[in-house]
C-alpha cells in the first residue's frame, strides 16, 4: 500500500505547479490550465484522504469540485473568447484596462 | 397687581407689521407698504393712549402674563409684560414719537429702493423697543435690548453697499456687545444669589437689604455691571464711540433709534434698577461721574464739529450724560422726565436736520449751508424752537428736566452742578452754533444746479439724490413737516408736566416704594431761594451760550478761524474727538487683530487645528501612497499577493503545529 504522505506530495507538488504557472504564464489559457491543475492537486488529497479513513465523502467532495470546475471552464473558456475578440491578444499583462 | 388684558398686543402689533412687510413688501405697492407700517404702529400708539386714560396710579403695577417660558427647578421665567408708571411714561414716548417718526420716514424714505425694507426694520425696531420696555423680567428685558441692538444694526448700515454704513452698523454692534456682556453677568448674579429675575420678585427680595455702605458687596457688582450696560446701549463713556458713527444710518433712524428711543434704554435700565442702585452707593457714584464726564467731554467734541448730524450725535451722548447723572444722584423721575423731554427735542432736532439735508440734495456739511431760513421756514421755525428748548430757555421742555437734574445734583455735590453747567453752556453754544451756521447769514454756501453726482462723497444722505436735481434748497413736503411741528408743540410745552413736580409725584410709587432710608429732603429755609438761584444761573448760561454762538458766526463770522488757530493743537483735539476712536484703535482694535491674525489664526487655526487635519491626511496619503504598488492592476500580481497570503497561513499553522 502506498502510503498517504506519497499521494499528499504528489497532490502539494501539483498544487504548486498550478501556482507556479499561474503566476509566472502568460497566456490565459495556460493560466487556466494551471487552475485546473491546481484543483487536481487539490482533488488528489481529498481522494487520497477518502481512501485512508474509509470516508465517501471526500470522494463526493472530488466530484463536487470536478463539476464545478467543467462548469466553470465552460465560462472561462467563453470569457477568454470574448476577451480575445475584444483585445485580440491572449496576454494577461496587455488586458489591463483596470490599472491605474 | 391688576392684569390688563391688552397690554400685549402693544408690543406685538409692530411686529406683526414688520412681518407683513418684511414677507411681502417686496411685492408690494408702496402704498400699501405705508399703509401697514403706519397702520400697525398707529394701532400700537392709540392702544397705548387707551391703556394710558384709563391709567390709574392706585390700581398699578398692571401685568399681564403671556405664557410660560423657562421652567427649572425653582427658577422660571414667563413672558409677562409689566406696565407701572414708569414703564408707561416709556410707553408712550416710543409709540408716540415713534409714530411720528414712522410718518417722517414715509416722505424722507419714499424714493429709496429699500423702502419695504425699511418700514419692515422700523416696525421690528418698535416691536423690541416696547418689549423692552414694558417687561416685566429682567431676561424679557434683555430680549427686547438685544432685539434693538439688532435693529439698530439693521438700520445703521442700511445703505449697506456703503462701506462706511456697513463698518459703522458692525461697530455700534460689537461696541454693545460689550455693554450687554456686562448686563448678562449682572442677570446671572441675580440668577445665582436671588432666583428670580421677575422685578416685583427680585425687589421684594432686595427691599429688606441696607445700603452698602463699606464699599463693594453683591448689590454693588450687579449695578456696576448693569451699568456696563448701559454705558454701551446709552453710548457713555467710555463705550459711547458708536453713537456718531451711527449717523451713517438714514436720518429718521438717527432720530428714532439713536436719539429719542434705544439709547435711552440704559437710562430705563438704571431707572428701573433703583432698588439696586439705592443700595449700593458706590454703584450710584460711578453712574453720577460718568454721566457728568459724559455730558462734558461729549459737548466739547460737538463744538468743533461740521457735520450736522454729528453735532446732534455729540448733543445726543452729552444729553444722555444728563440724564445718568440724574440717575446717580438717585433723581430718578428728574432722569425720566429728561428722558422723556429730550425724546421730544432731540427726535425734533434730528428730524428738522433731516428735513434740512432732504431740501438741500444729500449734504451735511454746515460749512456749506447758510440762509436755509428763507428756503424752508418751516423747518427754521420747528428747529428753532427745538434748539430754544434743549439749550434750557424757559419755559421750553429742556428747561425744565434739565434744571430739575441740575439741583438734585446740586443737593448731592456742587462737582456735579459746577461740571453740568458749564456744559448746559457748551450745549447752548453749540447749537446756536449749529442754527447760525445752518440758517443764518445771508448767502446759501451750497452749491445749486451742480451735477447730481457731486455729492457722491457724502453718499445718499437721502433716497432721492436723482430724483430732485439740486436747483434750490426747498421745504420738505407736508408728510415731514406735519411730524416736526406736533414735536415742536411738545417741546414747546411738554416742559409743563414738570411744573410744581407733577412729574415727580407721578412717578413716586415706582421710585419711593421702599429706599433704604427715604431721606426727606430737608427743607430749609433757603431751598426755594436756591432753587430759583440755580435756575437762574442756568438760564443765564444758556443765554449766554447763545451769545457767544451769535457773536462767533453770526456777528463777526471770521472770528472762529481765528479762535481755532490760536488754541491751535487742542483744538485740533476736539476736532478729531479727542483722538478716541484712533487711541482704541491702538489699545483695542489692533491688537485684537494682530492677536488674532497671528495667534489664532496664523498659530492655532492654521498651525493646530488645520496642521493636525491636513497632516493627519498628508499621513494617510503617503502611507496609501506606498500601499498602492500592492494594486497595481496587473492580474498575476494579485494571484502572487494571494499565494504569498495563503503561504503565511500555511507557513503559521504549521508553525502552531510544531509548537
Amino acid at each position: 500500500m502506498v502510503p498517504l504522505s506519497y499521494y499528499l506530495v504528489l497532490g502539494g507538488i501539483l498544487f504548486v505547479c498550478g501556482v507556479l504557472g499561474f503566476l509566472i504564464k502568460r497566456n490565459i489559457i495556460t493560466i487556466f490550465m494551471s487552475i485546473e491543475l491546481m484543483l487536481n492537486g487539490v482533488n488528489l488529497s481529498f481522494v487520497a484522504f477518502a481512501a485512508q479513513w474509509h470516508s465517501l465523502s471526500g470522494q463526493i467532495f472530488v466530484f463536487f469540485v470536478m463539476v464545478v470546475a467543467a462548469a466553470e471552464s465552460a465560462v472561462g473558456l467563453a470569457i477568454i473568447i470574448a476577451v480575445y475578440r475584444t483585445r485580440e491578444t491572449l496576454n494577461v499583462d496587455q488586458v489591463n484596462l483596470l490599472k491605474l | 397687581m391688576t392684569p390688563n388684558p391688552y397690554l400685549w398686543l402693544i408690543p406685538v402689533l409692530p411686529l406683526a407689521g414688520a412681518a407683513i412687510n418684511g414677507f411681502f413688501g417686496r411685492q408690494s405697492s408702496k402704498k400699501a407698504i405705508t399703509a401697514v407700517a403706519l397702520m400697525f404702529c398707529g394701532a400700537a400708539f392709540a392702544l397705548a393712549l387707551f391703556i394710558a386714560l384709563r391709567f390709574s396710579s392706585a390700581a398699578a403695577p398692571y401685568s399681564f402674563p403671556l405664557a410660560h417660558w423657562i421652567r427649572s427647578g425653582t427658577f422660571s421665567v414667563d413672558f409677562d409684560f409689566y406696565l407701572d408708571q414708569l414703564s408707561l411714561v416709556m410707553m408712550l414716548v416710543v409709540t408716540g414719537v415713534g409714530f411720528l417718526i414712522h410718518i417722517y420716514s414715509v416722505g424722507y424714505m419714499w424714493d429709496d429702493d429699500g423702502y419695504y425694507r425699511f418700514m419692515a426694520y422700523l416696525n421690528l425696531f418698535m416691536f423690541f423697543m416696547l418689549t423692552l420696555v414694558l417687561a416685566k423680567n429682567y431676561l424679557m428685558m434683555f430680549i427686547g435690548w438685544e432685539g434693538v441692538g439688532l435693529a439698530s444694526y439693521l438700520l445703521i448700515g442700511f445703505w449697506f453697499v456703503k462701506d462706511s454704513a456697513a463698518a459703522a452698523g458692525k461697530k455700534a454692534f460689537i461696541v454693545n456687545r460689550i455693554g450687554d456682556f456686562g448686563f448678562l453677568i449682572a442677570l446671572f448674579l441675580m440668577i445665582k444669589n436671588f432666583g428670580t429675575l421677575d422685578f416685583p420678585a427680585l425687589f421684594a427680595k432686595i427691599q429688606p437689604l441696607g445700603a452698602e455702605t463699606a464699599g463693594a458687596g453683591l448689590l454693588t457688582a450687579i449695578g456696576l455691571l448693569l451699568m456696563v450696560g448701559a454705558a454701551g446701549k446709552s453710548a457713555q463713556l467710555p463705550l459711547y464711540v458708536w453713537l456718531p458713527d451711527a449717523m451713517e444710518g438714514p436720518t429718521p433712524v438717527s432720530a428714532l433709534i439713536h436719539a429719542a428711543t434705544m439709547v435711552t434704554a440704559g437710562v430705563y435700565m438704571v431707572a428701573r434698577s433703583h432698588m439696586i442702585f439705592e443700595r449700593a452707593p458706590a454703584a450710584m457714584t460711578v453712574v453720577a461721574i460718568i454721566g457728568t464726564l459724559t455730558a462734558l467731554f461729549a459737548a466739547t467734541i460737538g463744538v468743533a464739529q461740521t457735520d450736522i448730524k454729528k453735532v446732534l450725535a455729540y448733543s445726543t451722548v452729552s444729553q444722555l450724560g444728563y440724564m445718568f447723572m440724574a440717575c446717580g444722584v438717585g433723581a430718578f423721575s428728574a432722569g425720566i422726565f429728561h428722558l422723556m423731554t429730550h425724546a421730544f427735542f432731540k427726535g425734533l432736532l434730528f428730524l428738522a436736520a433731516g428735513s434740512v439735508i432732504h431740501g438741500i440734495g444729500g449734504e451735511q456739511d454746515m460749512r456749506k449751508m447758510g440762509a436755509l431760513r428763507r428756503y424752508m421756514p418751516g423747518t427754521f421755525i420747528t428747529m428753532g424752537i427745538a434748539t430754544l428748548a434743549i439749550a434750557g430757555i424757559p419755559p421750553l421742555a429742556g428747561f425744565w428736566s434739565k434744571d430739575e437734574i441740575l439741583a438734585k445734583a446740586f443737593e448731592m455735590s456742587a462737582v456735579y452742578w459746577l461740571i453740568g453747567v458749564i456744559t448746559a453752556f457748551i450745549t447752548s453754544f453749540y447749537m446756536f452754533r449749529l442754527m447760525y451756521m445752518t440758517f443764518g447769514g445771508d448767502d446759501y454756501r451750497g452749491a445749486p444746479a451742480e451735477d447730481p453726482h457731486a455729492h457722491a462723497s457724502h453718499g445718499h444722505g437721502h433716497g432721492n439724490d436723482d430724483a430732485h436735481g439740486h436747483h434750490e434748497p426747498h421745504e420738505s413736503p407736508w408728510v415731514m413737516l406735519g411730524p416736526l411741528v406736533i414735536l415742536a408743540v411738545l417741546s414747546l410745552f411738554g416742559g409743563f408736566v414738570g411744573y410744581h413736580d407733577h412729574f415727580q409725584h407721578f412717578l413716586d410709587p415706582v421710585f419711593k416704594a421702599g429706599g433704604p432710608e427715604l431721606q426727606e429732603a430737608v427743607q430749609e429755609a433757603g431751598a426755594k431761594t436756591r432753587e430759583y438761584l440755580l435756575m437762574g444761573i442756568s438760564v443765564l448760561v444758556a443765554g449766554l451760550g447763545w451769545f457767544f454762538a451769535w457773536l462767533l458766526y453770526s456777528s463777526k463770522p471770521e472770528l472762529p478761524a481765528r479762535i481755532a488757530a490760536s488754541f491751535g493743537s487742542f483744538y485740533k483735539a476736539v476736532a478729531s474727538k479727542y483722538y478716541v476712536d484712533e487711541l482704541y484703535a491702538v489699545l483695542f482694535v489692533k491688537p485684537l487683530i494682530n492677536g488674532s491674525t497671528e495667534i489664532l489664526w496664523h498659530g492655532v487655526d492654521q498651525g493646530v487645528i488645520d496642521a493636525t487635519v491636513n497632516n493627519s491626511a498628508d499621513a494617510a496619503r503617503h502611507v496609501s501612497d506606498e500601499a498602492r504598488h500592492m494594486q497595481s492592476g496587473n492580474l498575476r500580481s494579485y494571484a502572487g499577493w494571494v499565494a504569498a497570503g495563503g503561504a503565511l497561513v500555511i507557513a503559521y499553522m504549521v508553525w502552531m503545529g510544531v509548537r
